[in-house]
């Protein structure tokens, strides 16, 4: 028995960080999947977003109720996690609670502020699966939730809820077995909770047995919940209390109103007003105009994609969405994250990428949806981690009108006007300062 | 009151302080050319050193762009930095914010690189600096206005003040909608969406946005973007109220109260 128990854990354990590598791995191959994008200017203030967003979380305070609970939930789940060191200590080296000896004094305010979490936790997680579930929330019932998405949401609040729970089933056994001088648990005199002791009546009743049973059985599910979370992570929209914080700091500093610029069409179009200026050997090499499919789009567009925990605030704030059009700022983010993780499995089957005749554009995002987009950079705004749907909505329009030529028939007046009259309208150039003569 | 070009200027071996950038809204749009002579009045009042290109002057590639057509917008841009660096042009003042945005943002690196202001901010720096002066008991005070903000002067651009500071200087009671600022709703208008019908849905986004401007109660929809102003108009009109409501730039409830 004495071994069985550590060795079981060190087996499960191994097993569990190494799953998460290995899709950790796989995810960042994926993201590098994306075009190549230096971004390390002004790194200071780079940080400093990194800091105010990530884990300040300062865009959740649009709406302080929700924050809160939020930062309940981070918190309490962050913090809670310290205690993860000794319970992994526990479980290699077959000891219990090695850190009281240590810190004798100190190790039930630890404790108890860990249960008060806890209790916080699992308060709003219940506030947030009615919230989900109950309330209509626009965001919440929008149907680009439909099926595993909406699963998804609520599988991880009620985990949060079972694991908090567990650990605090785990805290009152324990501290009542210590009361009844049972065992090892007697060498341990942590004295009761503040939260968990609230749960001694209900288990006053239950033999010695019962309760090493239970105390015993909460620790390994609240261990191997944890690792099986962990493991869960990277194959959810959870993903997020990690890479928040990369994608904050790789944010665009610049003014959101700026669009990129393609230095290959400048060259191209300078060289035909100054072919002075062209290289005799100009041959440039055959490339994509804009995004036809997520290796199009840049790295941080990708990271975009698996940094979404699909809160919808985006869809929420954008005019199209608002008035009924088909375009979901927060549909593109899900559909490019879809659309790479189906890429990132022909990778891992087949070792390289083969023509599927699927693409981001038309197999997952719509000409329609594309050509709802006002520009007007609500979504970009409203993302609490620095999300861009916008950039990845442009460059696909770039695609669908500069190597499909498809354009709505209006577009391509807009084109021709502006070309021969310069200006959108068909006005005379002529009378461009017509204005004047009036004044 | 005339209206000089920057060829006029250089021809008489002067230049403009600043080039006033009219842009094709502005020039051509008749609503928008009331927009741009009250802004041209002030600024011929105010005795600022200004010239327009006049026919010079081309679409900044701005609705191209966001239409996905970047070799069109590239060469509007090729186009307008040749004849702005040709005439050494250093500031620039528009009335547009989606050309004031493209000046600013998306012309340094091609190589035109200019200070660029919106009016909004000029016509605030002129009010703070005491040069524009208003007559006797101005008809704005302690009307109902609300002010709209442009995606591209906001939330793009982050100007969210200067025209809010001007109608608080006409004394006006300004009001404002619940989404404004960073969560205001566009007029529908941005991302070439101007130039085309929109797509399939509940309601018009122009329409949206006029019913929730007309629910503030306002008698003066304010807007800083032609764009916006037509679409706003356009939803007053829908909704029968282009009567009781006016929807008005900045620049011309300046302009109306001028002290002549």
């Amino acid at each position: 028995m004495s071994f069985i128990e550590p060795l079981a854990f060190l087996v499960i354990t191994a097993v569990a960080v190494g799953l998460f590598s290995k899709k950790a791995a796989a995810i960042r191959r994926n993201i590098l999947l994306g075009r190549k994008e230096t971004i390390n200017d002004q790194p200071a203030k780079r940080f400093k977003n990194m800091l105010l967003l990530a884990l300040g979380q300062q865009k959740m305070f649009h709406n302080p109720l929700v924050a809160v609970l939020h930062l309940w939930v981070y918190a309490g789940f962050v913090i809670i996690n310290i205690e993860i060191i000794e319970i992994i200590i526990d479980g290699l080296t077959g000891s219990h609670r090695i850190f009281f000896p240590l810190i004798p004094s100190l190790y039930p305010y630890l404790i108890n502020s860990f249960e008060i979490l806890a209790l916080l936790v699992v308060i709003a997680c219940i506030i947030f699966l009615v919230r989900r579930n109950w309330l209509s929330i626009k965001r919440f019932t929008s149907g680009d939730l439909k099926g595993w998405p909406r699963t998804d949401a609520n599988l991880i609040l009620i985990t949060e809820i079972v694991l908090m729970s567990l650990f605090l089933l785990m805290n009152a056994s324990d501290t009542l077995l210590q009361q009844r001088a049972v065992g090892h648990y007697a060498d341990h005199l942590t004295g009761n909770f503040i939260i968990s002791s609230l749960l001694h009546d209900s288990l006053q009743a239950l033999s010695n047995q019962s309760l090493i049973a239970i105390e015993r059985v909460s620790w390994w599910l609240h261990i191997v919940g944890i690792f099986s979370f962990l493991n869960y992570l990277p194959y959810s929209k959870h993903l997020h209390i990690v890479l928040a914080f990369p994608n904050s700091y790789y944010a665009r500093l610049q003014p959101s109103g700026k669009m990129e610029n393609m230095p290959s069409i400048q060259q191209e179009v300078l060289y035909a007003m100054q072919p002075e200026l062209a290289p005799t050997d100009a041959a440039a090499a055959p490339q994509r105009f804009g995004a036809r499919d997520v290796m199009d789009l840049s790295w941080k567009n990708l990271m975009d994609a698996y940094s979404c925990t699909e809160c919808g605030r985006c869809s929420a704030a954008c005019p199209a969405q608002q008035t009924g059009k088909l375009l979901s700022p927060r549909k593109i983010m899900m559909d490019t994250r879809d659309r790479l993780e189906e890429v990132g499995r022909q990778l891992d089957q087949k070792g390289s990428f083969q023509e599927d005749e699927r693409s981001l554009l038309h197999t997952y995002i719509s000409t329609e949806e594309l050509m709802a987009c006002t520009t007007c950079n609500a979504c970009v705004e409203a993302c609490p981690v620095s999300i861009n749907p916008l950039d990845i909505i442009l460059q696909l329009r770039r695609n669908l009108v500069m190597e499909e030529s498809r354009t709505p028939a209006e577009w391509a007046a807009l084109f021709s006007n502006v070309e021969n009259n310069f200006a959108p309208w068909k006005f005379s150039p002529d009378d461009r300062d017509n204005w004047t003569r009036s004044t | 009151m005339h209206v000089p070009t920057v060829a006029e200027l250089v021809a008489q071996g002067k230049s403009p302080e600043i080039l006033f950038w009219v842009g094709c809204a502005g020039s051509f749009d008749q609503r928008a050319q009331r927009v741009t002579k009250a802004f041209a009045q002030i600024l011929d009042q105010v005795q600022i050193n200004y010239a327009i290109l006049g026919k010079e002057e081309c679409c900044t590639g701005d609705p191209a762009r966001r239409a996905g057509n970047e070799f069109l917008f590239q060469m509007m841009a090729y186009q307008n930095i040749q004849v702005l660096n040709g005439y050494g042009i250093k500031k620039i003042v528009t009335t547009c914010p989606h050309c004031f945005n493209t000046l600013k943002n998306e012309y340094p690196e091609l190589g035109g690189d200019y200070e660029v202001i919106h009016h909004t901010t000029l016509l605030q720096q002129l009010i703070n600096e005491g040069r524009i002066k208003l007559k006797e008991g101005g008809s704005f005070t302690g009307k109902k206005i609300v002010y709209h903000d442009s995606c591209y002067l906001g939330r793009a651009n982050g100007i969210y003040e200067a025209p809010r500071e001007i109608l608080e200087w006409l004394d006006a009671d300004l009001v404002e909608m619940k989404r404004c600022r960073s969560k205001g709703l566009c007029c529908g208008a941005g991302g070439a969406q101007m130039f085309k019908e929109e797509e399939k849905g509940d309601v018009r986004i122009n329409t949206e946005r006029s019913q929730e401007a007309l629910a503030t109660g306002a008698s003066i929809i304010a807007a800083a973007c032609p764009f916006c102003n037509t679409m706003l108009s356009d939803g007053v009109k829908q909704a029968e109220k282009e009567e009781q409501v006016k929807v008005l730039d900045v620049a011309e409830l300046i302009a109306e109260q001028l002290n002549k």
